[in-house]
C-alpha cells in the first residue's frame, strides 16, 4: 500500500511540475509559486514511503530488496534509499523540490515575469525527471513474489559518509540549475543585466559551496573507507561532480564582473547553461552505469534515449536560445589590458581550460569504447601533468586581482604594492622544505604559492575601504585555497609508506614512528565477520597511537573489506591497514605516514565556509528596497 | 594604440595561449594514454616494452604463489596465460578464478610487473576489458575448430 501511494505521489508531482512550466510564459507567477511548492510537499512524501519501505524491510520493493537487508543497522537503511540508481533519481528530485520551495519563497523582490519564468524552466526540469524515473527507473516497482530477504547494501556504503556525502553533492548539482533557471529566464525576456547577475549570485555560491563540501567529503570518504590512503584518483566518478566545481567556480567569478561592471555577459549565461549542463552529466555518469560499461544501456536501450532526449531538450534548448538572443545582449563596459576585468577574465580562461582537461580525460576513453575503437584509460599522470601548469597561474593570478582596479589599473603600482609579500613569500616558501629535511622544487614552488595567497588576501583585506560580508567572504575562502594547497603539496612531497610481513610482536619504523603489532583477533559486527589487528605506535619510546585496523567479511555478499586505522593529526595522519593472511600468524600489513593530509579537506570546509559568508551580505536580501538602479529595471 | 589594434592583439593573445594549452593537454594525453592488451596479445609480441598498458583476464586457480611482500600469478583468457608479479597488498576482492585488471609494464623476461591490481567492488561485476578478452580467446578457439 505504501509504495503505491509513494508512486501514486510522483505521478501527482509530474502533473504539477507540468503544470508549473507554464510560467516559462512570463505569467501566472502566483500559480507557478504554489505549484512548486505542492510539488515539493509530493515529491517530499514519495521520498517518506521509500525511506519506510526501506525501515520496514518491505522486500517487496524491487529496490529495497537489491539494496537492503534485514541485519543492515537502521541509519544505513535509511541512506539505502540513495544507494542505488532509482533511489538517488528521487534524492535529486527532492533536492530539487527543496531549491525551488527556496526560490519561490525568496523571490518576493524579483519582478513578477521573471520569477514566473525562473520557477517556469525547474518546473520543466523537474517534469523531466519525475518522468525519467517513472518511465524507467520507478523506485516503488513491486518484486513478486517477495524475496525472504534483501541482497544488503553494498558493504562500502555502509558508511557515515554514505549518509552525508550524496545529499551534499546533490544539493550542489541541483543548486546549480537555480543558475540555469535564471539564466534561460534572463535568455528568454531579453534582460541581461547587472540586475540578473545581483540575482543569481548568492544562489550560484550557496549551490558552489554545497557541492564544494558534498566534494570534500566524497574525497575524505574514499581516504578512509577503500583502504589505501589516497585521497583523489582522477576517477570517472569523481571528474564527474569536479567539471561542475570548476565551471561554478568560473560562474562565481564572472557573475560579480558582469553584476558589477556589466561586462562578461554571454559569457555568464554560457557559464550558467555549462554548469548545470555538467551537473546532469555528472548525475547519469555515476548513477546510469555507463562507466562501468558503455554496453549497459544496450541492456536497457530506454533509458539511454531518454537521458539524451532530456539533455538535448534541456540543453540543447538553452544553447539554442542562447545562440538565437546572444547578438542582442551587447558587450557591457569597456576594459583595459590591465584591470581587475582582464585578470578575472584569465581566471575564467584558466579554469574552463581546465574543466575541458578534465573532460577530454574522462569522455575520451568512453567515447573510443562506444565506437568499438578499443579499450583505452586514462590516468592520474594525465590529469596531474596538465593541471599544474594551468592551476599554478591561476593561484598566482589570485594574488594580484582582488588588489587590480576595475576598468584600468596601473601595472607598476600594482608592483609596489605587492612587491614586498612577492618577496616574503618566495623566500618563506623556499625554505621552509629545508627545515622539513628534503628540499623539492615542487613543494617549495606549492607552498610559495600558497604563502603568497594568504598574504595577498590579508593585504587586499587591509586595502579595501568598503568591507562587506562579501569581501569577507571572498578572502576567507582565498585563505581556504591557500590551506588545500599547502595540503596537496606536503602529502604529495613527503608521504611515506610501507608494505611488510608482521606477525604479533614484530615492528616496523617509518619516519621515526614505530609502529608494533600486538594481537590480531577475531570480531563480529551486526552483518561482517572482521580480524581486528591491536597496533601500538610510539615515537622516540613514548606512546602516540593505538590504532585498530580491520578485515571484514561482509556475509551476505561474501564480500571481503579493508577498514584502515588511521590518527588523525593537524600536521600527519599515522595509517594502517590490515591485508592477507599470509598464514601462520604473519599477516601483510601496510603503513603510512601522511604529512598535512587533513589540510586538504580542512581548505575545502574554509572555502566553502566563505561561500557561505559572501551569500550571506545583506545587500542579496534588500537588493531592491535599496538599490535605485534595481527598482528602475525592475519596474 | 588605437582600439582596433588592441583588440587584435588581445585576440593574438589568446590565439596563443589557447595554442599552448591545446599543445600541452594533447602531449600529456599522448603520452598518458593507457592501451589494453589481451594476454593472446602479449603473446603474440603485440604489446609494447617499457611502456604502461594495462592487461586483463581470469586469475588462473592455483597459481597465486606469495614470496614475502611480493606475489605472483598468472592472468589467463583461456587460451593463453601471462606471469605477473606484484608488490603489496592486493585489493579486497582479487581472488583465483575472478577477473582482473592489472596496470604495469612488461620485463624483458616476459613477466608482467604491475603496479596497480584492479578487482571492482561487486561479486557480480566483471571488468569490460576482462570480460571481452576472455569472449574473444573463446571466438577464436571455435574459429579454431570449425
Amino acid at each position: 500500500m505504501i509504495p503505491e501511494l509513494g508512486q501514486f505521489a510522483l505521478a501527482l508531482a509530474l502533473t504539477v511540475a507540468l503544470f508549473q512550466s507554464i510560467g516559462l510564459t512570463g505569467r501566472f507567477e502566483g500559480y507557478a509559486r504554489a505549484a512548486a511548492q505542492g510539488q515539493a510537499l509530493l515529491v517530499a512524501f514519495a521520498f517518506g514511503c521509500l525511506v519506510y519501505c526501506f525501515v520496514s524491510n518491505d522486500f517487496s520493493v524491487a529496490y529495497v530488496a537489491m539494496n537492503s537487508n534485514t541485519q543492515l543497522p537502521i541509519q544505513y537503511r535509511v541512506a539505502g534509499a540513495w544507494g542505488g540508481h532509482e533511489g538517488s533519481l528521487l534524492l535529486w528530485t527532492l533536492m530539487l523540490g527543496a531549491w525551488m520551495t527556496a526560490v519561490s519563497l525568496f523571490s518576493r523582490h524579483l519582478p513578477e515575469e521573471m520569477a514566473a519564468r525562473v520557477l517556469g524552466v525547474m518546473g520543466l526540469v523537474s517534469a523531466g525527471f519525475l518522468a525519467f524515473m517513472l518511465f524507467t527507473s520507478n523506485p516503488f516497482d513491486r518484486l513478486l513474489p517477495a524475496p525472504e530477504d534483501g541482497r544488503d547494501l553494498n558493504p562500502l556504503l555502509q558508511d557515515p559518509g554514505m549518509v552525508f556525502h550524496p545529499p551534499m553533492l546533490y544539493m550542489g548539482y541541483v543548486g546549480f540549475s537555480v543558475a540555469f533557471a535564471f539564466a534561460v529566464a534572463a535568455l528568454l525576456s531579453g534582460r541581461l543585466d547587472a540586475a540578473w547577475a545581483r540575482w543569481s549570485r548568492p544562489w550560484t555560491t550557496v549551490a558552489w559551496m554545497f557541492l564544494t563540501i558534498g566534494i570534500a567529503l566524497g574525497s575524505g570518504w574514499a581516504y578512509y573507507e577503500l583502504g589505501w590512503g589516497g585521497w583523489w584518483f582522477w576517477d570517472p566518478v569523481e571528474n564527474a561532480s569536479f567539471m561542475p566545481w570548476l565551471i561554478g567556480t568560473a560562474l562565481i567569478h564572472s557573475l560579480a564582473v558582469t553584476e558589477k561592471r556589466g561586462a562578461f555577459r554571454s559569457w555568464t549565461v554560457l557559464l550558467a547553461i555549462v554548469a548545470f549542463g555538467l551537473s546532469l552529466l555528472g548525475t547519469f555518469l555515476v548513477r546510469s552505469g555507463v562507466l562501468t560499461s558503455v554496453h549497459a544501456f544496450a541492456v536497457d536501450p530506454r533509458r539511454g534515449i531518454f537521458i539524451l532526449g532530456l539533455f538535448a531538450l534541456l540543453i540543447g534548448g538553452a544553447l539554442a536560445l542562447y545562440a538565437w538572443r546572444t547578438a542582442r545582449i551587447g558587450l557591457g563596459g569597456e576594459f583595459a589590458a590591465v584591470s581587475r576585468e582582464s585578470l578575472l577574465l584569465a581566471n575564467n580562461v584558466l579554469l574552463a581550460a581546465a574543466a575541458g582537461t578534465v573532460f577530454l580525460g574522462t569522455m575520451y576513453p568512453l567515447a573510443i569504447d562506444a565506437l568499438g575503437a578499443g579499450k583505452i584509460s586514462v590516468g592520474p599522470p594525465y590529469f596531474e601533468t596538465v593541471f599544474v601548469p594551468l592551476m599554478a597561474p591561476a593561484l598566482f593570478l589570485m594574488g594580484v586581482g582582488p588588489l587590480a582596479r576595475w576598468k584600468r589599473t596601473s601595472l607598476p603600482e600594482l608592483a609596489v604594492l605587492l612587491r614586498w609579500a612577492l618577496a616574503v613569500s618566495l623566500a618563506v616558501g623556499l625554505l621552509l622544505p629545508l627545515a622539513m629535511g628534503s628540499w623539492h622544487a615542487m613543494v617549495g614552488f606549492g607552498l610559495s604559492l600558497a604563502i603568497w595567497i594568504v598574504l595577498t588576501a590579508l593585504l587586499s583585506f587591509r586595502k579595501s575601504v568598503r568591507q562587506t560580508r562579501s569581501h569577507y567572504g571572498m578572502v576567507v575562502a582565498h585563505i581556504g585555497v591557500a590551506v588545500f594547497v599547502v595540503g596537496v603539496t606536503l602529502v604529495k612531497g613527503y608521504d611515506a609508506e610501507k608494505d611488510v610481513k608482521m606477525r604479533p610482536g614484530d615492528t616496523v619504523e617509518l619516519n621515526g614512528y614505530a609502529f608494533r603489532l600486538d594481537e590480531v583477533n577475531d570480531v563480529r559486527g551486526p552483518n561482517y565477520l572482521a580480524a581486528r589487528g591491536q597496533m601500538t605506535v610510539t615515537r622516540d619510546g613514548k606512546p602516540v597511537a593505538k590504532l585498530a585496523p580491520e578485515k571484514r567479511l561482509y556475509t551476505v555478499q561474501e564480500m571481503p573489506m579493508t577498514e584502515a586505522a588511521i590518527d588523525p593529526g593537524l600536521t600527519r595522519d599515522l595509517y594502517v591497514s590490515l591485508g592477507d593472511s599470509l598464514g601462520d600468524g604473519t599477516w601483510l600489513i601496510k603503513v603510512q605516514v601522511k604529512p598535512f593530509i587533513d589540510w586538504i579537506w580542512a581548505g575545502c570546509l574554509i572555502m566553502a565556509l566563505g561561500g557561505l559568508l559572501a551569500a550571506s551580505d545583506r545587500r542579496y536580501r534588500f537588493a531592491l528596497q535599496k538599490d535605485p538602479a534595481l527598482v528602475r529595471s525592475a519596474a | 594604440m588605437k582600439p582596433r589594434h588592441k583588440k587584435l592583439a588581445a585576440i593574438g593573445v589568446g590565439v596563443a595561449a589557447l595554442g599552448i594549452v591545446v599543445a600541452l593537454v594533447l602531449t600529456a594525453f599522448q603520452k598518458n594514454l593507457v592501451f589494453f592488451f589481451s594476454p593472446t596479445q602479449v603473446a603474440a609480441k603485440e604489446a609494447p616494452l617499457g611502456r604502461t598498458f594495462r592487461i586483463g583476464g581470469i586469475v588462473e586457480p592455483g597459481s597465486v604463489k606469495r614470496e614475502g611482500v611480493d606475489v605472483r600469478f598468472i592472468v589467463t583468457d583461456t587460451a593463453k596465460g601471462l606471469p605477473v608479479v606484484y608488490r603489496g597488498a592486493l585489493p579486497d576482492l582479487f581472488r583465483e578464478g575472478k577477473m582482473v585488471v592489472a596496470q604495469g609494464q612488461l620485463r624483458e623476461d616476459g613477466v608482467f610487473q604491475a603496479r596497480e591490481v584492479l578487482a571492482k567492488h561487486d561479486e557480480n561485476y566483471m571488468p569490460p576489458e576482462a570480460k571481452e578478452a576472455v569472449e574473444k580467446a573463446h571466438q577464436a578457439a571455435k574459429k579454431g575448430k570449425s
